[in-house]
């Protein structure tokens, strides 16, 4: 019997100027109250807090905040087993909800000293570094596509989308890169 | 000679680079930096379109975007044509192509001016009026007549092959007008560390400055423009961009802007997009928009070479363009003489200004007749000459009480400057809901509050002169830096210095009574006459807004920027009251036309929408399949073999299913994870099945209601864990779902502890259906017994296939045996590839929607949206077995238990078989009890399903028919073109109704 563990494939990524796939990694979606956010938060050695739209990260881990009760869990591609070990142990009888969301969607990165700019010709946000700065994320719409938006440094966004959406936001966004002044 | 009227010097205008261009074949010349109309006038071109209904002569009238008549149409090539673009906008390029419009067969004998002579039969409401009789003769003759006559300027008949680009932006101070207000706006919030965008419709900042010889003097600071331009253009918080108009105020301070990128340009970067439109959310908009010079209302005022009289001053001071030799001012203002003086200076004769006030003492006035220009006071025009060009004017005395006297004096010109004052330009402060006060000494509508953070500066307000206008914008912007958030220092806003410019009072000019019929225009563009909106009001309108209907004034493209005070002048004479009494008509945006495909953008080609394709999609597409589109999804629809049609590929596609093994995609499918230790009473408050006695590992039919009882969407559930389920849905509901479920959750169920997570994505979904299909997947699934003993039908296990991790669910959607094997996305083409590898030995065959969806009928299962339409209960659909009889309440329960749901004449999902086994019935067709009734009847029901079944030799349907089920076995008929079809009524399930099949 053939083995197809590796035999992974990523949907289709337009490549641009601005604009890469990220490679795969380990995504879990985690709900539950505060308590239960910070105690798995806590075993994934990230720091727990409260703010909105705000992503927390360490170690290659990262949770991002997308609601009160929600956090997105990023980690390198091979950690889902133990990521979800550990959440087993830690929330033990606590009430949570947590899917493996690793498939659903995939990740590019905008960077680039234009990189605002390039979203804003979808994203409706204000992407100022004073109204949107680093470590900041939200849910949002680029074009027609539902994203997650996530800032990680001046210049640098990463983007969650669906995988179905990939195709349509990387070439929206390469036709768009056409007129931006290199 | 080319370009006579051209000044020896002067003008913003580049002399050294002369432009070649052509106006309806000829060729001509301007100057780097002309419009389109500066440099035809330049050239004493003054003739430059027909007019729309009475195809009357028309010249150019003003110098800005407000121009009503000088429309032209700019081609590039055949699919570049633009009609109706405004000449006073259109800047020169090398080797532009500009024609003239609405003319047959040239510009200067234009039959259609027939028209014209038959006016007196075509009054204000025409079409209401005639064309009533016959009534048959409207498809005929008049409809089709009216509509070749009508519309003005020729649309392009080839895609646009132009891209168009889309841009957010948010700043904390939009300032729309780049003249002296706007631009002192920009200086001023700028030094307070504000984000700033400013926008200007011209390709220049500087607005009316422009317009002067000399701006310093008009300030009183020589560099105060440069200056102030340099500092806005070097700021890094501030964004200028010019070509760039403001057309619409959206809710919240959102501001339209489209911005013209290659328009001006020769030869365009094809890479580059043509427009950008911008969304501005802006924390405050200060409008600085200026205003607009207001025409006069006199008969045979639209003759080429009748101009407002600011427009002619910018022709000179601009583009060095003299728009005539001999010209007349008409005004009733002490602002337009600065146009006789300077066109005087200039080397043009003036024939005469004629002033329509008893007396003009002012500064400037006096100045005129320094200079020796005969000026007339207390005079009125009583008509023109000429045909395509003005040549001379009559005058009038007017007696002390305003009314024309004494015998008419003609005056020779072939330039006639017209202003009645200026109207401030309000269309953007009023799209914003801010209301507008008549003030009585301008004549002119002010703005008031906005209700949204909004504020005027300059002439838009009615502060006109330029110095002015300035000291306002100061003020304005600085208050518009604080009230966005930032610190400023101590700022005095004076109260609006409102001068005494003097204006006419709107309407027509004093004419003397017992006058012929000649045309006085108000609004140019959609050719409506004074005498037009007096019949109005005689005729019983009274409300302005009617009366704009009626008579079409102010309804066109230019949206009666010149025009609507005028008409709101005669028409308040004429019913006998003040003008504010009288209201203005709704601004609406965009304050000029804007394309459709800046409102487009990117969205166009493939890109109008997103096309959502599954991971097993590259591979469909290599076997050649054929897809449809679900939603927004590309689905495979079939897979033809060597030039297949559709129906012998979905015939052999099902047969394969019934005998063999088929393979297909169902990725698409809704998914939606339920997890929390809740999970279970909320499915039972939703879906109407009982899932309390649901087993780990059992799946089970679910049928979700909306509350009105009737059925929403369906699909099978799999009980993952006591807190987990894997609840799916139809493709196209699945984002409804989610959504009615997080509703539920959140509002009405705060108590139960359970989260949603949507895994449509996560998964991809192989079907694998047929009587051979445990053979396929033996030797690939790892983990997982397939024996019907320990897999039964409507079970799941977790397992493995070829290493990947999978969700195995044991069910049909056919009728045959049936897996469905859900595995992470990644994973989905390499595991569809070996199970088609695998699956080849035992003649496994890929199929696409349109066999399922025969194999489904045959099995009599529903598809929602199709089968059901809004109004099917579960019961009608022969679904009642699926409802938890015990449980107390789930949606839709409360509604199912009103009388009316259980009619004895419900529609009832039955089966039909056509008498012709041969005979497809169409999906939709009426259904009839009696084969001898003729329209109009009730039809008892309509077809929702209808195939040719392969593996049963003959057609199939399925139809919602009243109380059907009573029904069965009875003859019905499908009335059709070619005659009645007969039917007999007969079970849903077709094929192997125990249901030994899929339980193998």
């Amino acid at each position: 019997m053939r083995d197809l563990s590796a035999a992974r494939q990523g949907p289709y990524v337009a490549a641009s100027p601005l604009v890469r796939p990220l490679p795969p990694m380990t995504r879990l979606l985690l709900r539950g109250g505060s308590d239960t956010l910070a105690a798995a938060l806590a075993a994934l050695g990230l720091p727990f807090t409260e703010a909105a739209c705000r992503a927390v990260s360490e170690s290659g881990r990262s949770a991002l905040w997308l609601g009160p009760d929600e956090r997105l869990l990023l980690a390198p591609q091979r950690q889902l087993i133990e990521l979800t070990q550990l959440l087993r142990e830690a929330l033990g009888g606590r009430a949570h909800s947590l899917v493996d969301v690793t498939h659903r969607q995939c990740a590019l990165e905008v960077r680039g000293p234009q990189a605002e700019v390039l979203l804003n010709c979808g994203c409706p946000l204000d992407l100022d570094p004073g109204a949107f700065p680093v470590g900041m994320c939200t849910r949002t719409v680029l074009a027609k596509a539902e994203v997650v938006l996530w800032r990680t440094a001046e210049h640098s966004f990463h983007l969650e989308v669906w995988r179905s959406f990939a195709a349509y936001l990387s070439k929206i966004l390469a036709l768009a890169a056409r007129e931006l002044t290199p | 000679m080319s370009q006579a009227l051209r000044t020896p010097s002067g003008g913003r205008i580049n002399r050294a680079r002369t432009v070649r261009f052509t106006f309806d074949g000829r060729e001509l010349t301007g100057f780097e930096g002309d419009t389109l109309a500066s440099a035809l006038l330049a050239n004493d071109v003054h003739l430059v379109g027909r007019s729309f209904k009475y195809h009357r002569p028309r010249g150019v009238l003003t110098a800005g975007p407000e121009e009503p008549s000088a429309l032209v149409a700019i081609r590039r090539d055949a699919a570049r044509v633009t009609p109706n673009l405004r000449a006073t906008e259109v800047e020169l390029y090398e080797g532009l192509v500009a024609e003239s419009q609405n003319r047959w067969p040239s510009l200067k004998l234009d039959v259609g001016a027939v028209s014209g002579l038959l006016s007196p039969f075509i009054p204000a409401g025409f079409y209401y009026k005639t064309f009533m009789w016959p009534r048959r003769a409207w498809q005929w003759l008049y409809e089709p007549k009216i509509r070749a006559a009508a519309g003005l300027g020729r649309a392009p008949e080839h895609p646009d092959p132009d891209s168009y680009s889309n841009r957010f932006a948010h700043c904390d101070v939009l300032i729309v007008g780049g003249g002296p207000a706007g631009l002192a706006a920009a200086h001023a919030a700028a030094e307070s560390g504000a984000r700033i965008i400013l926008c200007e419709q011209q390709p220049q900042l500087g607005g009316s400055l422009l317009s002067e010889t000399d701006p310093g003097a008009a300030l009183g600071d020589g560099e105060w423009l440069s200056r102030t331009i340099q500092g806005l253009m070097n700021h890094p918080r501030v964004t200028v961009l010019t070509r760039t108009t403001a057309f619409g105020y959206f809710p919240h301070n959102l501001i339209g802007l489209e911005q013209r990128l290659t328009e001006h340009l020769a030869q365009p970067d094809p890479r580059q997009p043509r427009e950008r439109q911008w969304q501005v959310r802006a924390k405050e908009v200060l409008l600085a928009t200026g205003a607009i010079e207001r025409p006069l209302v006199f008969p045979g005022n639209d003759r080429p070479g009748i101009l407002l009289a600011g427009a002619a001053r910018s022709y000179l001071n601009r583009y060095g363009v003299l728009a005539g030799r001999r010209a007349v001012l008409l005004t009733a203002s002490d602002e337009a003489y600065r146009s006789a003086l300077d066109l005087h200076r200039a080397g043009v004769t003036i024939a005469a200004i004629v002033d329509v006030r008893p007396q003009a003492a002012g500064e400037l006035p006096e100045a005129a007749r320094r200079a020796g220009l005969p000026l007339h006071t207390a005079a009125t025009v009583v008509g023109t000459t000429g045909r395509l060009r003005v040549q001379g004017i009559r005058i009038q005395r007017l007696d002390a009480q305003g009314q024309p006297q004494g015998a008419a004096e003609r005056i020779a010109c072939d330039l006639v400057l017209m202003s009645g004052g200026h109207t401030p330009s309000v269309h953007l402060f009023s799209q914003s809901r801010g209301k507008l006060h008549w003030n009585e000494a301008l004549q002119a509508f002010l703005p008031g509050q906005s209700p949204e953070k909004a504020r005027c500066a300059g002439a838009c307000r009615g502060i006109f002169s330029a110095e002015a206008a300035r000291r306002d914008g100061e003020s304005a912007g600085a208050l518009a830096a604080r009230d966005a958030g930032l610190a400023i220092g101590a700022i005095i806003r004076e109260p609006p210095l409102l001068e005494a410019a003097g204006a006419a009072v709107p309407g027509e000019l004093p004419q003397p009574a017992g006058r012929p019929a000649i045309k006085a225009f108000v609004d140019w563009q959609n050719d409506v006459t004074s005498r037009d909106l007096s019949l109005a009001a005689r005729e019983g309108f009274r409300s302005i807004e009617h009366i704009k209907r009626y008579t079409t004034t102010g309804m066109a493209t230019d949206q009666g920027k010149i025009s609507n005070l005028n008409a709101l002048g005669i028409v308040a004479r004429q019913i006998g009251k003040a003008i504010p009494e009288v209201g203005l008509t709704t601004f609406r945006m965009p304050y000029t036309p804007v394309t459709f495909g800046s409102f487009a953008g990117y969205a166009r080609g493939e890109l109008f929408d997103p096309v959502r394709t599954t991971p097993i999609h590259d591979w469909a597409v290599h076997e050649g399949a054929v897809f449809e589109d679900v939603g927004l999804w590309k689905r495979a629809r079939y897979f033809p073999r060597n030039g297949e049609s559709m129906h012998a590929a979905v015939n052999r596609e099902c047969q394969s299913v019934r005998t063999s093994c088929g393979l297909f995609d169902a990725s698409t499918l809704g998914k939606i994870e339920v997890v929390g230790k809740d999970a279970v009473t909320f499915m039972n408050r939703l879906y109407i099945n009982s899932w309390t006695s649901l087993a780990v590992g059992r799946c089970r039919y679910g049928i979700l209601l909306r509350d009105d009882g009737f059925v929403y969407d369906d699909g099978i559930v799999a009980r993952i864990a006591e807190d987990r389920f894997h609840v799916t849905t139809t493709t196209g509901g699945a984002a409804r779902v989610l959504a009615m479920m997080e509703d539920y959750l959140q509002t009405e169920w705060r108590d139960l502890s359970v989260w949603l997570t949507s895994t449509t994505e996560q998964w991809a979904v192989i079907a694998v259906q047929g009587p051979g299909a445990r053979h396929v997947l033996e030797g690939l699934v790892q983990d997982v017994d397939l024996s019907a003993a320990a897999l039964p039908h409507m079970s799941v296990a977790p397992g493995r296939i070829c290493g990947v991790p999978m969700r195995l669910f044991r069910v049909s959607f056919t009728g045959e045996l049936g897996f469905e094997i859900n595995v992470p996305a990644d994973f989905g083409a390499a595991v569809w590839e070996a199970v088609y590898e695998a699956g080849r030995p035992h003649g496994i065959t890929p199929y696409g929607t349109e066999a399922m969806h025969v194999l489904r009928a045959e099995k009599g299962y529903i598809i929602v949206g199709q089968d059901t339409d809004g109004t099917v209960t579960p019961d009608d659909a022969g679904l009642a077995w699926a409802a938890g009889t015990r449980k107390s309440d789930f949606v839709g329960k409360r509604a199912l238990e009103r009388p009316v749901m259980h009619g004895p004449e419900r529609k009832q999902l039955v089966g039909l078989l056509t008498a012709e086994p041969h005979v497809v019935l169409e999906e939709g067709a009426q259904i009839v009890p009696d084969a001898r009734v003729t329209p109009p009847t009730r039809p008892i029901g309509h077809v929702t399903s209808s195939y040719y079944s392969a593996t049963l030799g003959r057609s199939i349907a399925l139809a919602l028919v009243r109380a059907g089920r009573e029904r069965m076995g009875q003859t019905l008929y499908v009335p059709m073109p070619g005659g009645n079809l007969s039917v007999q009524v007969v079970s849903p399930v077709f094929y192997d109704p125990k249901g030994s099949r899929q339980n193998a």
